[in-house]
């Protein structure tokens, strides 16, 4: 029935065509087919030699270098010990692909969209910043690719899809830790909060802050808001310090954090006052670049330089070899998240999307920041080694 | 609470006035929206702090040092980059797209040589402790600031109206073939009124890191868009327009901020940006552009 009809729809044609013609395209069809299957087959026979190729996003230069550099740093480490120690499956090493997104969201989309399409990543790391996250992730997850977000602390970041996973510890389980820390220990009343308006993580961190606030029962007496570009923030400081709180609460990132301290110490609000901040500021840039003005800050943590288990002592020091600086929070994420990976890929014995999704399922694994699960919604499982500290004399000492 | 908020808004409007004009006067006489102010704020603060960090040059030197190597900095820029366009005639448009290429071209660049991190002066070159005036807590930085660009601003005026040089460049702005004919060196004088806006947004720069503690790269960016505002609301190529408008942003950012709601503050100032060209299309001071043949 098929067979005429076309015939009849392509009967003008047919009359200049010998009737073999259909029988030989197809066996050139083939033909193109057989020596198409070869090439591929060929082609998969070398790429076993090849290294097992992971993509990273992240903010390598732009206001956020400073979180991207250190993640690289701490991703760059654990290859080298990675690879030293063996090969992940059996001949292949592992590679990373470095994309900057500079911070943009557009950049890391693109990003993504390039190690998906063309370098066929067998999975993605970052990008840095949850924005980033919320632009970039659902291309992973439309190409089912794992995506592990190493520092992309926001509310929601999981619920992009099935395949992003993250190890970073959310704000939600970290700042309710530290707002109740400051309570108890400087009987805080009266607080204002501060934050930027610009940035997701600083934002989430912010509300999250809020609710751990009303929930300890604390008065919120003024809500002020910024940009992490800015760096004028007299005008809010000035109305702050009118409202003698003896608290101030900060969402925001490390320079724009470090500029509020310094300016709240300039403006004459008086250190009896305590500052508390979110996860940004836990960086040694704040008192670098604040100096006295950060004394008595303080931040909860997830991880702490001065940790005292022989495993993070060893990663600090390998750090300090490699790199001349101590690593931030930042940085020992990246190092145990490429732990946790490369240890997912041995395990799923192949670099197929599905065994690689299910292999990380089962992470247990035993790094710096401690005992590491994921829950069946990816997030981090363990929320044990939350350290809250202050700084003192220039530096990060757990508060006591 | 309002004195402060008052100091406040003196400080911030005049960093953005000392930037502001000297990228008036460029647009003013060299008739090109120059982009690589954003870049000569990052220049002037870095030339300052290598001196005063890795040299150990006094903070004073340093600052008169980094403000003139700003100047010739510009110098080179516009031999390089504008001075082809000059000599082509070139569309405004041109400049502003040519520039606006530059300034991230020379920012990556910048980056690629000294890194993104936030750097500050040592912390020893400026004190920290707020001196009280009454209820007002002013910081010495903030103090020198006031009083750097008052007398720049003044030294400004008195070039441009008091000099011979300032009568060519008002010839110039005029009308560059007429000054030309009448034998101003028309080439000398676009590098010398390069050097001297560069020199102010290179202050400004300067003023900028030792006020809010941060060099770095990008540190130009922000004020990118800020002082595009403040020059068309001034009125382009007013010079004058330009140090009211500057002076007028940061009082409208900071009162905003302090009196209504810090979320409105970046919105206040682009919003005055409009409300100014709704009913002033030339900017509060400047006249209406005569078009070029």
């Amino acid at each position: 029935m098929l067979a005429p009809a076309r015939k009849d729809s392509t009967a003008t044609h047919a009359i200049d065509r010998p009737t073999l013609q259909p029988q030989v395209r197809l066996l050139r069809k083939s033909a193109v087919f057989a020596a198409l299957a070869a090439a591929l087959a060929l082609g998969q026979v070398a790429r076993a030699e090849e290294p097992v190729k992971i993509g990273a996003i992240e903010g390598l230069s732009g206001p956020i270098a400073k979180y991207g550099v250190a993640i690289k740093n701490g991703f760059d480490l654990a290859l080298d010990e990675i690879n030293a120690k063996g090969d992940v499956l059996p001949g292949r090493k592992l590679e990373i692909l470095y994309e900057d997104s500079a911070g943009q969201k557009e950049q890391a989309l693109n990003a993504m969209k390039k190690l998906l399409a063309r370098d066929r990543v067998v999975a993605v790391l970052g990008p840095t910043l949850s924005n980033e996250m919320f632009a970039a992730g659902p291309a992973a997850v439309e190409r089912k690719i794992p995506d592990i977000g190493t520092s992309t602390t926001a509310n929601g970041i999981t619920d992009i899809g099935e395949w992003i996973f993250r190890t970073a510890m959310p704000e939600a389980d970290v700042i309710p830790v530290t707002v109740a820390t400051v309570k108890k220990r400087f009987n805080l009343k009266r607080i204002a909060l501060m934050y930027s308006n610009n940035d997701a993580v600083s934002k989430s961190g912010f509300e999250i802050m809020k609710a751990a606030a009303e929930a300890q029962g604390l008065e919120i007496a003024a809500i002020e808001a910024f940009s992490t570009t800015d760096t004028d923030f007299s005008a809010q400081l000035t109305k702050i310090k009118g409202l003698n709180v003896d608290g101030i609460g900060v969402a925001t990132l490390a320079e724009a954090g470090a500029g509020v301290l310094l300016q709240a110490r300039q403006l004459g609000i008086p250190s009896k006052v305590v500052m508390f901040g979110s996860n940004g500021f836990n960086s040694p840039k704040v008192a670098e670049i604040a100096g006295k003005a950060a004394e008595g800050l303080i931040v909860g943590t997830p991880w702490f330089v001065g940790k005292k288990d022989p495993l993070n002592q060893a990663f600090v020091a390998a750090y300090h070899k490699k790199y001349g600086e101590d690593p931030d929070q930042f940085a020992a994420q990246a190092y145990d998240t490429l732990f946790i990976l490369a240890e997912a890929i041995t395990r799923a014995g192949s670099t197929e999307n599905t065994k690689l999704h299910e292999a990380l399922l089962k992470t247990d694994h035993k790094g710096v920041l401690g005992p590491f699960r994921f829950t069946a919604h990816r997030d981090p499982a363990a929320t044990e080694g939350i350290v809250v500290l202050e700084i003192k004399a220039g530096k990060f000492a757990p508060l006591d | 609470m309002f004195a402060q908020q008052f100091f406040n808004a003196l400080v911030l409007g005049s960093v953005y006035a000392l930037f502001s004009m000297g990228f008036s006067l460029m647009f003013g006489v060299l008739r090109v929206i120059n982009l690589l102010y954003a870049f000569y704020v990052a220049a002037g603060a870095f030339i300052a702090l290598a001196l005063v960090r890795d040299l150990g040059v006094p903070l004073w030197l340093a600052a008169v040092l980094g403000t003139l190597g700003t100047g010739l900095v510009a110098i080179v820029c516009d031999g390089l980059i504008l001075t082809p366009l000059r000599r082509a005639r070139a569309p405004e448009l041109a400049t502003l797209v040519v520039t606006l290429g530059g300034v991230l071209l020379l920012n990556s660049l910048m980056f690629i040589a000294f890194g993104a991190e936030v750097r500050r002066f040592p912390v020893s070159v400026l004190s920290q402790e707020p001196i009280s005036l009454g209820s007002v807590q002013v910081g010495e930085i903030q103090l020198v600031i006031i009083v750097v660009v008052a007398v720049l601003v003044s030294a400004l005026f008195l070039f441009i109206g008091r000099t011979r040089f300032g009568v060519a460049i008002r010839a110039l702005a005029e009308n560059p073939d007429a000054a030309m004919l009448m034998g101003v060196n028309v080439e000398a004088m676009v590098f010398t009124v390069s050097f001297i806006s560069a020199t102010l947004i290179g202050v400004a720069g300067i003023l900028i890191g030792l006020n809010f503690n941060a060099v770095h790269v990008f540190m130009g960016q922000p004020l990118m868009l800020r002082g595009f505002a403040v020059v068309v609301i001034g009125g382009l190529g007013d010079v004058r327009g330009a140090l009211i408008a500057g002076l007028a942003l940061g009082f409208v950012e900071v009162m905003t901020a302090g009196y209504i709601s810090s979320d409105f503050k970046d919105a206040a100032g682009f919003a005055a940006l409009i409300l100014t060209l709704w009913l002033r299309p030339s900017g509060l001071f400047g006249r209406a552009l005569p078009s070029r043949a």
